[in-house]
């Protein structure tokens, strides 16, 4: 049908079940983590069972979290190296944002947004899971240092605040550029989404198609 | 755990003013380690008073027992021995456990409302059952005093006797110390007791006596007499100038404020951002192009 013969594929099955994983851990990390962080959000440790289960809950959710997300970085690393047209890309950000980009360079399977996104989380994630791994009571945070474990939390806070503003700017692309959450739910975007987003990407898919 | 209500200053991870309209007299309990034994009676009284019994242990070839702070030994004679002249040997001791800072790094660390309250009389007191077993308070107190129990993951730690103190007794220590080292009363009077001691002190030679009520905190409700106020790293590494950690301070304080409006006005760019100029959609024209 011409329905199907107008879709790409996107996404594996098994790249959006681990992209799922990682998303609903982070956000149950996220709201379990902001319930611990500041007392305007403490209500939130209600969701996990009270503070108690909230902090005997994050740490183990923060581990499924960091060995998914292991398996996105494998699955993704090779598509978000930085290129020259990317760069080139970014000085039209500003007409990006407002809708009236002409003539832009031609961006791959991702535009140097997403593998901004990709990088800083290749580096926040593993911060995180180290200084949580430190300051994880009952079980770790005994072997540590007092002083450490200051530097741990404080590490902590900061990577999460790094990680939680990186994830509301992916949520909201994702949500402003239409045609993208079908991507993550469904595997599949439209061609005319692949070629207007995605160039470069659709060049080569094409031509792998043809070949 | 607490029989007051109505007189608290600081309440844990509240960031609304706590009932505070009784007016209570600052407390202070005084430990003269110049006429301490050693004797440990205000260890026993302790465990006697908090029904608290700590698993006996093993004798290390020192006296202190146990060794260390527990969650359920909330105070410890630390016993040092210390040569500052040769051949002139001096036994410092010193009762360890919770200085009940003025200005609490446990209380300022903790994350659950209600876990940690300071009384009015100064009292920095735990309440164990709004307490969720994080560990913030360790990593808040410059004195490395409260301990998290294996038993139930709660934190521990001298109460000063709160529920004694509210009734209008004595901590439990201070009523077993047969020679006197401890005395309890209004912080006024122990300071004034103090200086007393420690003119006699430096009578009898000890010219660096002086009184530990460190600013850096905002002065504590234990204080020490020590015949060495210089050097009050002696008695078994007494911090000279306590104070919470600049990361702690940090961690607790604008990072807290900062951090949360930073997601909240990245999250209304973001809406405000769509209302403006509206999604972006591949146009029309593109899609049936294809067709």
């Amino acid at each position: 049908m011409s329905i199907k013969t107008n879709l790409v594929v996107r996404y594996s099955a098994n790249e959006r079940m681990n992209h799922w994983l990682v998303a609903i851990t982070f956000i149950m990390l996220a709201l379990s983590g902001l319930a611990l962080f500041h007392p305007a959000f403490y209500f939130l440790s209600n969701l996990f069972g009270g503070g108690p289960w909230s902090r005997i809950l994050h740490p183990f959710i923060g581990v499924v979290m960091f060995v998914s997300f292991l398996g996105l970085i494998v699955k993704f690393w090779g598509h978000n190296y930085i290129t020259n047209a990317d760069r080139e890309w970014q000085k039209h950000l500003g007409e990006i944002m407002a809708n009236k980009a002409r003539n832009l360079p031609e961006v791959g399977k991702y535009n140097i947004g997403q593998k901004y996104l990709f990088w800083s989380l290749v580096v926040v994630v593993p911060m995180l899971m180290l200084s949580g791994f430190i300051v994880w009571r009952p079980y770790f945070a005994p072997f540590f240092s007092i002083s450490i474990i200051r530097l741990a939390v404080l590490i902590h806070a900061l990577a999460a605040f790094i990680a939680i503003v990186a994830i509301i700017v992916h949520v909201y692309a994702a949500i402003w550029t239409k045609g993208s959450i079908r991507a993550m739910t469904r595997g599949t975007v439209t061609t005319a989404w692949a070629k207007h987003h995605h160039p470069a990407w659709y060049k080569e898919i094409s031509k792998d198609a043809k070949l | 755990m607490a029989l007051q209500s109505l007189d608290i200053q600081r309440v844990s991870a509240t960031t609304t003013p706590p009932p505070g309209v009784r007016q209570t007299i600052e407390v202070a309990k005084l430990i003269d380690v110049s006429k301490c034994i050693g004797c440990k009676a205000c260890q026993a009284a302790c465990m006697e008073w908090n029904d608290i019994r700590d698993e006996i242990g093993s004798n290390a070839g020192i006296y202190d027992n146990p060794r260390d702070l527990t969650a359920d030994s909330w105070t410890v004679m630390r016993f040092s021995e210390v040569e500052l002249e040769k051949d002139k040997l001096e036994w410092l001791i010193r009762k360890d456990g919770c200085m009940h800072c003025a200005d609490p790094g446990c209380l300022k660390a903790c994350p659950a409302p209600g876990a940690i309250v300071q009384y009015s009389n100064g009292i920095v007191d735990f309440h164990e059952e709004a307490c969720i077993g994080c560990g913030y308070c360790i990593a808040g107190c410059p004195f490395n005093v409260p301990r998290i129990s294996k038993k139930d993951n709660k934190a521990y730690k001298c109460t000063l006797c709160s529920d004694r103190v509210g009734v209008g007794m004595e901590p439990a220590c201070v009523k077993s110390c047969p020679t006197g080292a401890l005395v309890f009363g209004s912080k006024a009077d122990m300071i004034e007791h103090a200086a007393e001691r420690v003119v006699d002190l430096k009578e009898r030679g000890y010219s660096n006596a002086g009184l530990y009520d460190p600013k850096g905190v905002g002065g504590t409700h234990v204080m020490y007499v020590l015949q060495h106020a210089d050097q009050p790293e002696l008695y078994h590494g007494l911090p000279k100038d306590p104070s919470i950690s600049p990361m702690v301070a940090l961690w607790k304080g604008v990072t807290k404020p900062l951090m949360s409006l930073g997601i909240g006005l990245v999250a209304l760019a973001g809406f405000f951002h769509f209302i403006k100029v509206g999604p972006n959609e591949v146009e029309e024209e593109s899609e049936s192009e294809l067709h």
